[in-house]
């Protein structure tokens, strides 16, 4: 993986010094809290309910042993033991103290990490594919290329005051496990006569006003990236609205403008950007690349596997991934126990999964958008034992793409923003899927809850999406159906009136017993829904 | 305390500022400002004539005027480039970057701070008309 040379140590160590700096300001006096808001922001650092909340840039989710290590230091030093991996790819952490934040950077500058531009109106972390560089499918480890808009986003001059966030994703597979098409820019790296290159997407998003994103261009070559993402930008920055929030996103601008017309301008703005040299040499791409080398896999490997115990082959069966390597595999470790907050981890096992790591996994985890944890390199003889490791410490829930792996916001139990408990709704549905075994049944059912219109758990593309509402000052949850993430991108539909939060339990399990009575021979539930239609699921649900 | 900043070695500009929208109908204005939601565009064609543009940030928070920075200065404009208005120590090394070379902030700056402010960063990750060696350049000078 990455690994920063002197000039990157020295932007990160920069930047933690102006963050002391501007903090002891602000602590001073000399900034006010309006002064201070955008900086803080830019450093991760938001106002929570009850606590700062720090956000910690996973760059496209990959982290070391050692970094992840140093996650587990900071849940246990200034938070209250607990860390929450983020539907982009991110820990955050929900009790810090302002005048902790300066040493909390240090600390993570010095394992290369960082918290730049992980909120704010700015380009945010890049994201990507979780099995990027063991995926089969992949053109390209997108990895390098994601490390280059890193750089190239971070400190951007020209780009830090946009509208609005602005979420880039890097993909190189036909299979989408990084919901590309739902970011504000969307890059598919594909090889064209032998050239690699990227489909542009742009202007997809969730919140209010979802949109999957259009194509804007079918083929820039991957020296030109750079320049023409920065030709979308500028069009962006120059227009974008300020005056209405929700208006601000570029979705919404494309959307104005016309699909054409954007394009058309971005086309010109890129003629003359052109010209002015902003791409890196392809020397730095292939240096960048070089730490992205395909390991040093041991050949000869058997792809056997000791299936005798029947709670390891289940969660081998669920959890486990076919690797490119002959040998290997991809184990995912689900950070959705039933009953359990979806995406945290105690510090404990935090540090346990980076040992883990380091012993099975080359070193190497990622975290993924709905959540959960990779380790991506795992000798197939090893996988038992990982597992045994995994099972005593609460970390072997056998439920990758169940129904009970949830990808929930953190909601109102923590966020400011909103209306509704998501957590308590993720536990019951849970709960109720896991004790009378419909969760196996079901097979694979991308369930997603969001606190509030932001979106932030994804409730648009879940299979099934719930949105937490405020109907006349209680908590009020709405039902989706039909949305989908992944390559086959679709925005769900909402059900009809919303319930409260036993009736929106009692509703997911309607909608999926007619499912089960329904589904033809290998449909999921999305496939299903497809199929049928809204009516037969409204009327499971409301008749 | 600064309320005025120069990174310029000539005088500033003292001549009256006119709209954009004026400025194409008075042929002796030498100093135009943009508002945010201006387009500097319209100017391309008049830059020789021009000594000042003002660029102003009404709130911080706006960041048109850093695109319309850039733009003047990728198409050869070479005169007092100024932003006005919100100005706060925190964004005078990005405007910098684009290619403000003066600065009229609504509140006077600590010179200490801004001094530390445009010496913060030892580097830069990209390419801009400010001519700085970008880090992916200086990775490869020696090479
Ligand atoms: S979706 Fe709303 S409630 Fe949930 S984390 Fe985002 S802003 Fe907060």
């Amino acid at each position: 993986m990455y690994q920063y040379d002197n000039y990157d140590q020295a932007m990160v160590d920069a930047r933690v010094a102006e963050f002391r700096d501007q903090v002891a300001r602000r602590l001073e006096g000399k900034l006010t809290e309006e002064q201070f808001r955008p900086l803080r922001l830019m450093n991760g650092l938001y106002l929570q309910l009850h606590a700062y909340m720090l956000r910690v840039a996973v760059p496209y989710g990959t982290l070391s042993g050692k970094q992840m290590r140093m996650l587990g230091h900071i849940a246990r030093k200034y938070d209250r033991g607990y860390g929450h991996f983020t539907t982009r790819q991110n820990i955050q952490y929900n009790w810090i103290k302002l005048s902790d934040a300066p040493d909390i950077l240090a600390d993570l500058a010095s394992v290369e990490m960082h918290a730049i531009q992980t909120s704010g109106n700015c380009i945010r972390n890049i994201s990507s594919d979780q099995y990027a560089g063991v995926a089969a499918d992949e053109v390209a480890d997108p990895r390098p290329w994601a490390e280059l808009l890193r750089q190239w986003s971070s400190f951007h001059p020209e780009f830090s005051y946009l509208p609005r966030k602005f979420k880039i994703a890097v993909i190189a597979s036909a299979q989408d496990r990084a919901a590309m098409r739902l970011h504000d820019i969307g890059l598919e790296l594909v090889k064209k006569d032998g050239v690699i290159g990227a489909r542009v997407f742009v202007g997809g998003g969730m919140g209010r006003t979802p949109i999957v994103a259009p194509e804007i261009n079918a083929f820039i070559t991957e020296d030109e990236i750079i320049s023409y993402v920065e030709a979308c930008l500028r069009v962006y920055n120059r227009y974008g609205r300020r005056d209405n929030k929700y208006k601000a996103r570029i979705k919404i601008l494309v959307h104005e403008l016309g699909v054409e017309e954007y394009r058309r301008q971005v086309a010109e703005e890129f003629a003359h950007m052109k010209a002015l040299g902003l791409n890196p040499p392809r020397e730095e791409l292939a240096r960048i690349a070089a730490h992205f080398a395909t390991p040093a896999y041991e050949s000869g490997l058997s792809d056997d596997l000791d299936r005798s115990d029947p709670d390891f082959a289940l969660w081998v069966d669920r959890n486990v991934t076919a690797h490119k390597q002959p040998g290997y595999a991809i184990a995912n470790i689900s950070l959705k126990p039933i009953g359990g907050i979806p995406g945290d981890a105690s510090a404990d096992q935090i540090e346990l999964m980076a040992d883990l790591a380091e012993r099975y996994s080359l070193d190497e985890l990622r975290v993924t958008h709905a959540q959960n944890i990779v380790l991506p390199y795992v000798k197939k003889a090893d996988l038992y034992a990982l597992w045994k490791e995994l099972e005593a410490n609460g970390l072997g829930e056998p439920n990758l793409d169940l129904v009970t792996d949830i990808i929930a916001c953190p909601g109102l139990d923590y966020c400011s923003l909103a209306n509704a408990r998501s957590i308590p709704v993720a536990q019951k549905i849970a709960s109720r899927f896991a004790s009378n075994g419909r969760d196996a049944e079901i097979g694979e059912l991308k369930l997603k809850i969001s606190g509030c219109i932001n979106a932030c758990g994804h409730h648009h593309a879940g299979h099934i999406g719930i949105l937490g509402v405020d109907r006349k000052g209680t908590e009020n949850y709405q039902l989706l159906l039909g949305g989908s993430g992944a390559e086959d991108c679709s925005l769900g539909t909402i059900t009809g009136p919303g319930f409260d939060e036993n009736g929106i339990v009692d509703a997911v399990e309607k909608a999926t017993d007619l499912y089960l009575r329904e589904r033809t021979e290998g449909e999921r539930f999305l496939d299903t829904y497809r199929r049928l239609g809204m009516a037969p699921f409204k009327e499971a649900i409301y008749g | 305390m600064a309320d005025f900043i120069t990174l310029r070695s000539d005088e500033a500009t003292q001549e009256p500022v006119v709209t954009l929208e004026s400025f194409a109908g008075q042929s002796n204005a030498t100093a135009v400002r943009i508002e945010p939601g201006e387009d500097a565009r319209l100017l391309l064609g008049q830059l020789d004539r021009i000594s000042l543009v003002e660029v102003n940030f009404p709130a911080y928070t706006d960041g048109r005027g850093y695109s319309a920075a850039q733009i003047l200065r990728e198409s050869g404009y070479t005169g007092e480039l100024r932003a006005v208005g919100d100005v706060l120590i925190d964004q005078l090394a990005y405007m910098r970057r684009c290619g403000f070379d003066s600065f009229k902030p609504n509140a006077p700056l600590d010179d200490a701070d801004v001094e530390a402010a445009f010496a913060r960063y030892p580097d830069v990750y990209q390419k801009t008309i400010d001519g700085r060696t970008p880090i992916w350049a200086k990775r490869h000078e020696d090479a």
